[in-house]
This record gives structure tokens, C-alpha cells and sequence, in this order.
């Protein structure tokens, strides 16, 4: 069987695709690409089935071996990439032969890199999905970040696709840098901010922590109060604690009053800390190229906003398939 | 001279842990590859290493100082 050899697995590489949906009920979060457009692009340029597993790489990229001929694509973060130790363009069509090594230098900007391989990275499925899970050890390959060694399986090539050298136009490209700008549906549990708190929450630049994973992203730079209250029964008695809910993935809670944490595809499910609002899922994207030290703010939307933001991507991404077949 | 740039951003630790001696002192040998800083982010302890034998000449942060991924961190003067 065809497969990846993988020469190192760079700080945190895992096998995602577009999320274990459906699952949340039993307390399972979809995981899945935090930044699905990237991951869907890469996918696109070598001629896969939306879906297919791709890899995500963490601030440094895996060096990996390929063992036949193949298509591949890098998206998402700026990492310069290299084919036999020769400089390759990003968001383009690319072809590797048995023995190529793709490797990586260090990210110039954005956190996470993705990579796609033509046949897609086929690892069984789980639940319906090949994104890994790691809290659980599920999904993926063997439910763990890739190690020297590993040895990925992939799946049968695509008969067509686009042709090697294919690029995807600049516009239609990741926009990166800069703070990033997060919408913001406001909700479940912001009746426990004080409305000064609220304001100030969408005023403050917050920063980006070293504790940003796809579990959630840590962020630092403000204070957030609670309006005083008796707790009620099963609350707890921290002033950020409510009766347990489910979180909503993208949802934002602040345990103490002082560091909110964004909560992406990896997330715990559910549990009793306030919720202020939730990051729409486009915008997911682009918390997920935040690395430690950036900044992001919040603006407030409302959730037509949200689906429309969602309709958006849509087109965008049917005009990257378009601009590439 | 020659810097030692982080290749990724977090906390800047000298130490293995808060208990132990730092891993090395302004002013002492260390070769290529040897470890001489950690790097953590997302719950993870990535090793700084010398990228060629010399002398520690000089750190350009502290214990526990936030790192941007390309910032200096060490100065290595050559033997």
C-alpha cells in the first residue's frame, strides 16, 4: 500500500478533515480543520472529494517521505516549503515523486500550515470521520500528533485534477496578518456581564496566549465583571460559573473574570463556566492562524450575519474550484 | 557571533524545570545541537539548540518572558 513516511512530525501534526459532525450529543467534539477554508483549498488543488483527509501542521512543519508519485498542496500558514531541499510555492498544484521529501521552514506567518495529498491521507475512520482527537486518543492516526516514523496510508489518486503548477489567485488566498477581527454572536450567558463589561470585552485588544491549541485559545489583556448574584443551586460559587450547558463550539467563556478562552474544534463539550458569545464559524478560520502573541478583537454580529458570512465563504470557495479546474 | 532565533512563539524558559539549574551560564562552552533554552507553547517544551559550537556570550530574554517565533533569544560568540 502506498504511503507517508514520516521523517519528523514537527511540533503538533494531525490528520483532519472536515469534522466528525453529529457526534456532540454523546459529548463529542467535531475536531476537524480549525481553518476548514485553507484545508479545503489544499484539497481542491490536488483534485480530492471535499472531505478527504488532509494534515495540520502547528508553528513547525512534519518533514515527510513520499514513496510514489503524487499530487500535494501546502495552504493556510506562510511556511516556506521545500521539495528535495528546493523552494515550492504555497496555494499551488504540486507534483512529488517515490523518494521526494517535503520539509519546512520556519512559519513566516499564520500558525498552521495544511497539507494535502492527492488520494487523501486514509486512515480508517471513526464515527463517521479521520480528524483525530487527541484528549481521547481517537480518530486520525492512532489518535496522536505524528511521530518520526509514522507511516501514513494513503488513499487511490484521483483520476483528474488540476494540472501541477495550478495556483490559486492571490485574492482568494487566506487573508493573514494584522489583529484578527472576530464576529461575534452574543450569547447564552452574557445576562451574567455587567453591560460595562460587555462594552469593554469588544473594546479591548486581547492577546494571545502560549495556552492556544485546538482546544481553545487563552487570551489575555482586560478584566470582565459579573453582575452579583446568590448562585444558584449547582452553580458553584466562582461569579463566572452558571448551571452546567453545552458550550457551543467558537463559544467564549471567561473562567475568573480575566481570561477568556475561545473554544475551537477540540473543545470539552460542556460544563459551567458563562458564555459571553460565540465566534461565527468563518471567523474560526481565522483565529485559528492567530499564534501566540497576536491579537484579536471581537465585533459583535448578529446571526444573519453569521449565515451570510457562511454563504460567502461558500462562493469563495466554489470560485477557488472554479479558478482551478 | 551568531544569534539563536526561536522557530516558534511561547514562554521562554532557561531551565528544565523551576526546581533545576539553568541548562547553561553566560560564558560557558556549549556545542552544536546542545540544548540551551526552552521554548513552551500549547502545553508543549520545545528545545532551544546551539546551531554551532562556541561561548555563550548573552541572553536577550528572561525567565518566563513571552518569545515571538524569529526573535533572538541567545548569543553564541564563536571560539
Amino acid at each position: 500500500m502506498s504511503e507517508i513516511i514520516v521523517r519528523s512530525g514537527g511540533l503538533y501534526t494531525t490528520v483532519q478533515d472536515i469534522g466528525r459532525d453529529g457526534q456532540y450529543a454523546i459529548g463529542m467534539p467535531p475536531s476537524g480543520a480549525l481553518d476548514q477554508y485553507s484545508y479545503r483549498v489544499a484539497n481542491l488543488l490536488v483534485g480530492n472529494p471535499d472531505g478527504a483527509a488532509a494534515l495540520e501542521a502547528t508553528y513547525i512543519g512534519p518533514e515527510l517521505e513520499f514513496t510514489d508519485d503524487r499530487r500535494i498542496a501546502i495552504t493556510g500558514a506562510e511556511a516556506p516549503a521545500r521539495i528535495n531541499g528546493e523552494p515550492v510555492a504555497l496555494w499551488e498544484t504540486l507534483t512529488v515523486r517515490a523518494g521526494d521529501v517535503l520539509s519546512f521552514e520556519m512559519i513566516t506567518s499564520g500558525a498552521r500550515p495544511y497539507v494535502a495529498v492527492s488520494g487523501g491521507v486514509a486512515v480508517p475512520e471513526y464515527l463517521g470521520s479521520r480528524s483525530t482527537y487527541t484528549l481521547t486518543g481517537i480518530g486520525g492516526f492512532q489518535g496522536r500528533a505524528l511521530r518520526t516514523d509514522d507511516r501514513l496510508p494513503l488513499g487511490s489518486p484521483p483520476i483528474s485534477g488540476p494540472a501541477p503548477g495550478t495556483s490559486v489567485p492571490a485574492g482568494l488566498r487566506l487573508g493573514l496578518g494584522g489583529v484578527a477581527e472576530l464576529r461575534l454572536v452574543v450569547g447564552l450567558c452574557s445576562y451574567r456581564l455587567t453591560p460595562a463589561a460587555l462594552e469593554s470585552f469588544v473594546d479591548t485588544e486581547w492577546k494571545v496566549t502560549k495556552d492556544a491549541d485546538r482546544v481553545g485559545y487563552r487570551l489575555r489583556g482586560g478584566t470582565i465583571d459579573f453582575v452579583d448574584r446568590e448562585p444558584p443551586f449547582g452553580a458553584g460559587s466562582d461569579p463566572a460559573n452558571v448551571v452546567d450547558l453545552g458550550y457551543p463550539i467558537g463559544s467564549v467563556q471567561i473562567p475568573g473574570g480575566n481570561e477568556p478562552i475561545v473554544l475551537l474544534g477540540d473543545a470539552v463539550t460542556g460544563g459551567g463556566y458563562a458564555t459571553v458569545g460565540t465566534v461565527i464559524s468563518v471567523d474560526r478560520d481565522r483565529i485559528a492562524q492567530a499564534r501566540t502573541g497576536d491579537r484579536v478583537s471581537f465585533t459583535p454580529v448578529d446571526v444573519d450575519a453569521a449565515i451570510s458570512a457562511r454563504r460567502d465563504r461558500g462562493i469563495r470557495l466554489e470560485k477557488v474550484r472554479a479558478a482551478v479546474s | 557571533m551568531s544569534t539563536v532565533n526561536a522557530t516558534l512563539p511561547g514562554v521562554f524558559y532557561r531551565r528544565p524545570s523551576p526546581e533545576q539549574d539553568p541548562f547553561v551560564e553566560v560564558g560557558a562552552a556549549v556545542q552544536e545541537g546542545q540544548t540551551i533554552a526552552l521554548i513552551e507553547v500549547m502545553k508543549t517544551f520545545s528545545e532551544v539548540k546551539a546551531e554551532q559550537a562556541g561561548t555563550i556570550g548573552r541572553f536577550l530574554l528572561d525567565e518566563g518572558d513571552e518569545v515571538e517565533a524569529g526573535q533572538g533569544v541567545v548569543e553564541v560568540v564563536s571560539p
